[in-house]
């Protein structure tokens, strides 16, 4: 068996050389680290592994049957010493192993502003981080620049040696935004946002993909990870304005449909409130942001009447809704108790907030939000709408 | 008829439903099918169907439901496999613009009826068949505690298998992966009824592996032989204990995350939804909480029988029988503060990720003290290299690597990196490959003639080892690597030609296996044949130290004429040392369960409720329903549930057995 497996692993050997072992050799620095890491783990844990699997061996081959001459002791079951080395041994590899965890996972902590743009080169004041809001879609991903007002489809880049603050979510379902070449990948999901900062040392295109299952297209679901050098970073920027398409709600809704294999797409200029209306759930017009519905709750929620607000609580938007047995969405057009008219007309007079919610009903519609399937939204931009809160927030 | 009531009696299921535009599948079928009528055909031809009901449908013995579950894991490993190899040939050819030859509608449903059903219906059936048919012989007990529990909770396990196999032919299977995260599992994402056969599915055989669990808590707890105490039972006993431990502690858990789906799917609820601040990361947390200690439910009987094996085969007691029994509690307690490694990208704070990486790693050090007991058990041995020593000595080669890359998965910035990816499909494979299989290959050449009266035949089990082992390491080594160039897991179709290489070497290496899966098929079928010669009259084959081997082989229905007394851990070599005379006279008559038809009558309407919930066929899930609550109050009016093996059988059996020893000088 043995001669038989080192054979195997002579071809073996020769394709290895020849393989691109991307997590091996990243070219970004965090997952340089992460690279060390899994190295240093793998070697402490060797340390443990190989004596076992040679003994286990080497154990097979001495005390098998027909080896008379080998020391054959029925009744010996047990030896404080050796039981004190075969509980130490392992405790003191995972003492070491998990101490390095520890520092390791606060040091690589995905939240965390990265302290280094690579060994020996600190991140100063003069770096200035670029942000990227990426958007998993379906099959598809949606980088947003802010710093610059414009977005891609499919394609990614930035300078090399500058910290990117990455804000990940998702539209519809569980996706996880992975570039193997620059950091260890993190979920994109719905409604959530999660956080990923990271660098990339050297110039080159890399792949990036969703590392996490989500439905028919999840194969074609990669971008082309760019690392590019100042000046080609601000072509690529000056080339994406060229760009004729503009990233509204209306273009986003229309980009979020299902599509598989998408080409790369560039907008020469984005919404400034759709990300934040991603992340919110509340594109769609006629829809309360989740963070509308957060400060409802804080407030002490809608009381009963938001039982039959429902409408504006239903965001997935593709498929079927709703389920066989589930209510029909209703949503909330006028108030209709005595008691609610009667406060609804005082609160037009009085607008002391002591008494709220009875006082101001425009949050049982979502707080400034229109009536589910009215016209434009912007229209009431001026009324006091908690959404607006959002970016000072 | 009118369109509603077409929709009343059939609910959502049409002509559409049938899969006829998938050819490969209208083949299956049509093999199945003719496989299944040639079946029928036998059992009817050879006037079987009575013997097949009464000795066997509707016993109550462990020792027949052991083998029953055996047969099921067996039958339903063919599936899991063909959706394997189906795999591997996909991916070995979705390159350079291929697309392969399956679309992501069929592609999608096999890999999650892959993780499904390895996990529910081969995995879970093979480790409880095998802790059914031993540990009650372990404990010199004559049966379980509940033996119509036992018989009701191994249909159950079929009426979930009857309906993931239904899937594959009237509608479709889930196409989320085999833990069906919402919110791609929702209503909203997957209306088609997928996930509900899969929720039902695991729910009708959820009930039957939760109390399988209580009932063989019970038996060990309740019914061991006087003088075997706590620390005198066998380490197979121990392990299946804190398995039973986890099952009934976890699989709630299961069953009320499935319910809760279940709610958001039916009535409109918002548990895991993205609406109404619903939140699907409640659900992978739940989900987890019951799947961490599942791969303990897994694994840990089966280090019992690697613990039994290398003892016996190495002609020694068990090395460190007592940090053994602890390690086995350790893990078991510990397996329930890991969950949250499996999601460590979720984006959890650093110091929680550290946690549960930290705890996930402590629970190699009870592991690694128990490779190191059999180490020592090894050494000073007198090693006989039979079947069951060679997978032993295969696993503990095998499970140290999946152990160690479990370990590194364990570093939460280096899951960053690994997480998803083939780097762990290659990980759980190496441990569920290398330790619950290669155990299970053990503890069925080890028992197999403790079950049947006759070895199984060596030869073609030693071809079947060989392509398993090989094949193995063929098969997963270049996931690994793949893992390691960036390559994540459930792609149907690849851009980068470079990886095709080792897609290919890996499908070789299922290839292998299924050479491997076919020479132990072959090596049953011969050994059938060739029984007289492989016979064992001894009941003792393998020079056995528990309780099992000092009855006959097949034991008898009521296992021990007379209940063993227990001085030692290893009984019946305590008792052969101790110079243990069989007693041949003074037979009592011995009580014991009555069979009974119940169990499986339960199970057919719980798979009809299930049909009936899927498909939204109303009457028939009320009628169901109804006719389940209705036989189970029933059952409890029958008062036939015990009888008196007379003693003038025992003697009879016993004597048969007697005359057969002396045969043997």
């Amino acid at each position: 068996m043995k001669r038989f497996g080192a054979l195997l692993l002579l071809p073996l050997a020769g394709l290895l050389t020849g393989c691109d072992m991307v997590v091996l050799a990243p070219a970004g620095d965090v997952a340089a680290q992460q690279r060390d890491l899994l190295v240093v783990s793998t070697v402490l844990m060797l340390i443990i592994i190989v004596p076992v699997m040679a003994l286990t061996v080497f154990f097979a081959w001495r005390y098998r049957q027909s080896n008379a001459s080998a020391t054959y002791a029925p009744d010996w079951d047990h030896s404080t010493k050796l039981e004190l080395v075969i509980w130490a041994a392992p405790l003191l590899i995972i003492i070491c192993l998990g101490a390095l965890t520890w520092l390791g996972t606060h040091l690589l902590d995905p939240y965390r502003r990265i302290g280094r743009i690579e060994p020996g080169q600190p991140v100063t004041q003069l770096h200035k981080p670029l942000r990227v809001e990426v958007v998993a879609l379906d099959w598809k991903w949606l980088f947003i620049y802010p710093d610059y007002g414009i977005a891609s489809v499919n394609e990614l880049a930035a300078p090399v040696n500058q910290p990117i603050d990455f804000r990940i979510t998702s539209s519809a379902v569980m996706n996880s935004f992975y570039i193997p070449a620059l950091a260890g990948q993190i979920y994109a999901m719905p409604a959530m946002e999660t956080k990923l900062h990271a660098v990339i040392n050297r110039p080159g295109t890399y792949s990036g993909f969703s590392a996490n299952y989500s439905g028919a297209g999840f194969s074609g679901m990669r971008f082309a990870f760019h690392g590019l050098s100042d000046q080609a970073f601000d072509q690529w920027v000056a080339q994406a304005r060229t760009a004729s398409a503009a990233l509204s709600r209306d273009s986003y809704l229309e980009l979020e449909k299902p599509s598989e294999n998408e080409p790369v797409r560039h907008y020469a200029s984005v919404d400034p409130d759709l990300y934040g209306a991603i992340l919110n759930l509340c594109v769609e017009r006629g829809k309360m942001c989740m963070n509308e519905m957060m400060s409802i709750d804080a407030k002490g929620g809608l009381g009963l009447a938001g039982i039959r607000n429902t409408l504006p609580l239903q965001y997935d938007k593709l498929a079927r809704r709703g389920a066989v047995f589930g209510n029909d969405p209703s949503y909330v057009a006028s108030i209709c108790t005595a008691e609610e008219a009667a406060a609804a007309a005082r609160a037009a007079s009085d607008a002391t907030p002591a008494d709220w919610p009875m006082k101001n009903l425009s949050p049982l519609r979502g707080a400034g939000l229109l009536r589910p399937g009215a016209e434009s939204r912007r229209a009431e931009a001026d009324a006091p709408s908690l959404g607006l809160l959002r970016r000072e927030l | 008829m009118p369109d509603t009531l077409t929709k009343f009696i059939f609910g959502r299921l049409t002509w559409e439903s049938l899969p006829l535009h998938e050819p490969i599948v209208v083949a299956t079928f049509v093999a199945v099918a003719l496989g299944g009528i040639a079946l029928l055909g036998v059992i009817t031809y050879f006037k079987l169907w009575t013997y097949l009901w009464r000795e066997w449908f509707t016993s109550v013995d462990h020792k027949k439901i052991g083998i029953m579950y055996m047969v099921l894991g067996l039958v339903m490993l063919l599936r899991g496999f063909s959706d394997a190899i189906m795999m591997r040939l996909q991916q070995a050819i979705a390159f350079n613009g291929s697309e392969g030859y399956l679309n992501s509608h069929h592609y999608d449903q096999i890999f999650t009826a892959h993780g499904v059903i390895m996990i529910f219906f081969v995995a879970m059936p093979f480790v409880t068949g095998l802790m059914n048919f031993v540990v009650p012989l372990q404990i010199g007990a004559r049966d379980v505690s509940f033996p119509f529990l036992n018989n009701f909770s191994f249909w159950m396990t079929v009426g979930g298998a009857i309906l993931v196999m239904a899937s594959l032919f009237v509608g479709e299977f889930a196409r989320t992966g085999w833990l069906a995260y919402p919110p791609l599992s929702g209503i909203g994402y997957s209306p088609d009824v997928g996930v509900d056969y899969y929720i039902w599915a695991l729910q009708v055989a959820g009930v039957g592996t939760t109390l399988s669990g209580i009932n063989l808590i019970c038996t060990i707890v309740k019914m061991r032989a006087p003088g075997m105490t706590m620390m005198r039972m066998p380490i197979f006993t121990w392990t299946s204990l804190c398995t039973n431990v986890l099952i009934v502690a976890s699989f709630p858990v299961l069953t009320a995350v499935l319910s809760m789906l279940a709610l958001d799917r039916y009535v409109g609820t918002n548990f895991f939804t993205n609406d109404f601040g619903g939140n699907p990361m409640m659900y992978v947390n739940l989900i987890w909480i019951w799947g961490h200690p599942e791969v303990y439910i897994l694994i840990l009987p089966l280090f019992g029988v690697f613990s039994e094996v290398t003892s016996t085969f190495s002609g020694k007691r068990l090395f460190g029988y007592t940090s053994m029994v602890y390690a086995t509690i350790v893990i078991t307690i510990l397996s329930y503060l890991v969950w949250l490694h499996h999601f460590f990208t979720m984006g959890s704070g650093a110091s929680v990720n550290s946690f549960f990486g930290i705890t996930t790693m402590i629970i190699s050090i009870p592991t690694g003290a128990k490779i190191f007991n059999w180490l020592f058990t090894m050494y000073r041995g007198r090693i006989r290299f039979e079947l069951p020593m060679m997978w032993t000595v295969a696993f503990m080669l095998t499970f140290t690597v999946g152990g160690m890359t479990g370990v590194l998965l364990a570093v939460p910035p280096a899951d960053f990196v690994l997480h998803n990816s083939l780097f762990l499909i290659a990980h759980f494979h190496n441990v569920i490959i290398g330790g619950v299989l290669f155990g299970l290959f053990a503890g069925i050449a080890y028992w197999w003639p403790k079950a049947f009266g006759f070895k199984l035949d060596p030869f073609w089990g030693k071809v079947s080892f060989w392509c398993w082992v090989v094949g193995f390491w063929f098969a997963f080594m270049p996931l690994y690597i793949l893992g390691l160039m960036g390559v994540t897991r459930r792609m149907r179709v690849f851009d980068d030609p470079s990886l095709q290489i080792w897609f290919v070497i890996a499908a070789f290496g299922a290839v292998l296996i299924a050479c491997g899966i076919a020479a132990f098929l072959v090596q049953i079928f011969v050994s059938i044949r060739r029984r007289e010669a492989l016979a064992d009259p001894t009941g003792d084959p393998w020079d056995g130290r528990t309780l099992e081997w000092s009855t006959s082989s097949p034991p008898p229905a009521y296992n021990f004429a007379f209940t063993p007394v227990i001085r030692d851990n290893d009984a019946w070599w305590d008792m052969k040392q101790a110079g243990y005379v069989r007693p041949l006279a003074g037979f009592r008559p011995i009580h014991m369960p009555s069979n009974t038809g119940t169990g499986i009558i339960l199970a057919a309407f719980s798979v009809a409720l299930g049909f009936g919930l899927i498909w939204y066929i109303w009457w028939l899930a009320a009628l169901s329903f109804v006719c389940l609550i209705a036989t189970a109050i029933g059952h409890t009016f029958n008062y036939h549930r015990d009888f008196h093996i007379p003693a003038a059988e025992v003697t009879r059996t016993e004597q048969a057995r007697t005359t057969l020893l002396a045969a043997q000088g």
